[in-house]
């Protein structure tokens, strides 16, 4: 049971590690880091189904006739790019925050914005 | 040049955004925007012609034939919501000048269209698209550059917004991609036409329920459907007035479409229903969203976060009508749909012409608007009465639909709940209304009394929403007619 779905037992744990960082973290970068993990723990969860057992890398040669399945490679490369781009756009908007601001703390932040109303 | 229209739908705004960024005029870079919007309305009109005469289109990117090859689909759904994404994309850049002139610096003007049409090229591409994987590609690319968009707004708060967006935006498309991921495996395709022949046969199999729980969660985090709607209020009201108008429109209409498509598409609504009992999450949250959001709403002062919980309170009656579970709901929720984009899009404009004239859209600072910007006023007014649901606005139209949904299917709580949010409607219209027309300012100076109209471009679009608003009331042919030929192509 465990050692035949070892893989998936894997990405069920980091993908909760990750959403537990991003929804308990107040520290707006380690959000980012918790959902980087959320997301890794999904590409291995597609990289994980596309291996076909016996099978070799999907490069034509003579000597084999069994390969694993491409497609959840190619699938996880677009997706491994929009994730860069998250975490990217993600940090830009954390720097300009920290600039308006002056912390990446999420408590601190509602509390200059309840302030703010206030005052 | 017309068998390439569905390609060229998504393709034209996607390559003229690089495109934008070379053009480092802001006034270019805004004709670009509003000529490439005006182009794809043309390209939707086009396809709802060719839809309605030849039936659906199928496109084949780069000539490779589905299942294996990239699919573009329209059929009559997608050129409804093409329809709506583009005459809104077109209506919000026509007004745009101004309003962006004042609130996005010029140096970065060019940067800030390059993401709208992104931004747009993901809409119209989650629409055209017949790809499980293609569409949530086109979701990210429409949500990543409406991140940006919303950043840019003028008060800090836009950037924790945008922020908040981000990650809960980013949750739900990974759930989606989940959820995507789980169907592929089960059965080794992800086109959707193909997916919904071979669904039926796995119907047991304990990872289809985990695929559509997955689904269901991630999309209805695009949706904002209550309780995950937290992000909506200070996305909306943060972002640029204009960026408002837009993703008001917009963002959450291709998400129910989404919802729609996935589904009562590509999940049989019979297995969706009865199997998943996706109408028992669906009618208690949309209930919900409609009581609580339209009460919250009441005790906003920023009037901008005001109509933004009205938003989450409509997407509850979208929402509503589709978990009725019957055609005729379905139906009503497309129509829902096609009005309030209408009816919303005005209310944001008219909130743009006043940020724009008197810098706040804090309920004190309305006293008196209704003497100094008139014609807005009246546009808001005219508006409201849609939003309630006055007899001869489109919102009668649509809110009649979902009620007679609702008592035809038995749903005694549904109908009350239409009813009732159409009274809590009333309450914060008129609290608009009120300060507007009969209150004056505190400070009356002579400065405070200067009549201060919006400029002709914002009103000429603005009035165009409001005469929709009102022709839609009475003449349904497109909006309910090819409503109804879009869903019964879907409920085949």
């Amino acid at each position: 049971m465990i050692t035949g779905y070892f893989n998936y037992w894997v990405v069920i744990i980091l993908m909760m590690m990750g959403f537990y960082i991003v929804i308990s973290d107040s520290n707006l970068i380690k959000k980012i880091i918790g959902l980087n993990i959320f997301q890794t723990s999904v590409f291995i969860l597609f990289i994980s189904m596309s291996k076909v057992k016996g099978g070799t890398a999907p490069i034509l040669t003579a000597e084999a006739d069994v390969y694993s399945n491409p497609l959840p490679h190619v699938l996880i490369l677009t997706a491994i790019v929009v994730g860069v781009s998250t975490s990217a756009l993600g940090l830009a908007i954390i720097a300009r925050i920290h600039r308006a601001y002056g912390t990446v703390d999420e408590t601190i932040i509602h509390e200059q914005d309840d302030l703010q109303d206030e005052g | 040049m017309l068998a390439h229209l569905p390609a060229l739908q998504v393709v034209i705004p996607l390559i003229s955004a690089p495109a934008c960024v070379l053009v480092t005029r802001a006034n270019w870079a805004w004709l670009l925007a509003t000529a490439v919007s005006i182009i794809s309305f043309v390209i939707a009109l086009l396809l709802v012609h060719e839809v309605s005469v030849h039936g659906v289109l199928s496109y084949h990117l780069g000539g490779w034939r589905p299942p294996l090859g990239i699919e573009y689909r329209i059929d009559h759904l997608s050129a409804y919501l093409l329809t709506i994404v583009a005459a809104t994309a077109s209506i919000t850049m026509i007004a745009a000048r101004e309003s962006i002139k004042q609130e996005i610096p010029p140096e970065k003007a060019s940067l800030f269209f390059s993401a709208y049409l992104l931004c747009l090229t993901g809409l119209l591409g989650i629409i055209a698209s017949g790809d499980a994987f293609n569409i949530f590609v086109f979701l990210e690319i429409s949500s990543l550059s409406s991140y940006v968009l919303i950043a840019m707004g003028r008060d800090r708060r836009a950037l924790t917004a945008a922020y908040q967006y981000l990650i809960m935006g980013t949750i739900g498309a990974t759930f989606i991609l989940i959820g995507v991921g789980l169907l592929y495996m089960l059965t080794g395709t992800l086109n959707l036409q193909d997916l919904q022949q071979k669904i039926p046969a796995i119907v047991d199999s304990r990872t289809l329920h985990a695929a559509f729980a997955f689904l269901t969660a991630g999309i209805s985090l695009k949706i904002a459907l209550f309780p995950l709607h937290l992000w909506l209020p200070n996305a909306y009201a943060h972002a640029p007035s204009m960026i408002t108008v837009f993703l008001s429109a917009t963002a959450t209409k291709v998400s129910v479409y989404v919802l729609l498509r996935f589904f009562f598409g590509l999940f049989p609504q019979e297995i969706s229903l009865q199997q998943f009992h996706l109408d028992k999450i669906l009618l208690p949250l949309s209930i919900i969203a409609i009581l609580t959001a339209s009460f919250v709403a009441i005790f906003q002062e920023n009037i901008k976060r005001m109509l933004a919980y009205s938003s989450v309170a409509q997407i509850g009656y979208m929402t509503l009508a589709i978990g009725l579970g019957s055609a005729d709901g379905a139906i009503a929720g497309m129509v829902y749909l096609f009005n309030h984009a209408i009816i919303k899009g005005g209310l944001f404009l008219a909130m743009a012409c006043v940020l724009l004239r008197i810098g706040s859209v804090q309920l004190e600072d309305f006293a008196g608007l209704g003497k100094r910007m008139p014609w807005t006023m009246a546009a808001v007014v005219l508006l409201g009465l849609g939003l309630i649901g006055i007899p001869f606005t489109a919102g009668f139209v649509s809110k009649w639909y979902v009620l007679s949904a609702a008592i035809e299917q038995g749903h005694w709580l549904a109908a009350i709940v239409v009813v009732g949010g159409s009274l809590l409607t009333v309450l914060y219209i008129w609290k608009i209304i009120e300060h507007a027309y009969f209150k004056t300012p505190v400070s009356a100076t002579r400065q405070s009394q200067v009549i201060l109209e919006a400029p002709r471009q914002m009103l000429l679009p603005l009035w165009l929403l409001v005469a929709g608003s009102f022709y839609f009331g009475l003449e349904t042919s497109f909006s309910l007619g090819f409503a109804s030929t879009a869903i019964q192509t879907l409920f085949h």
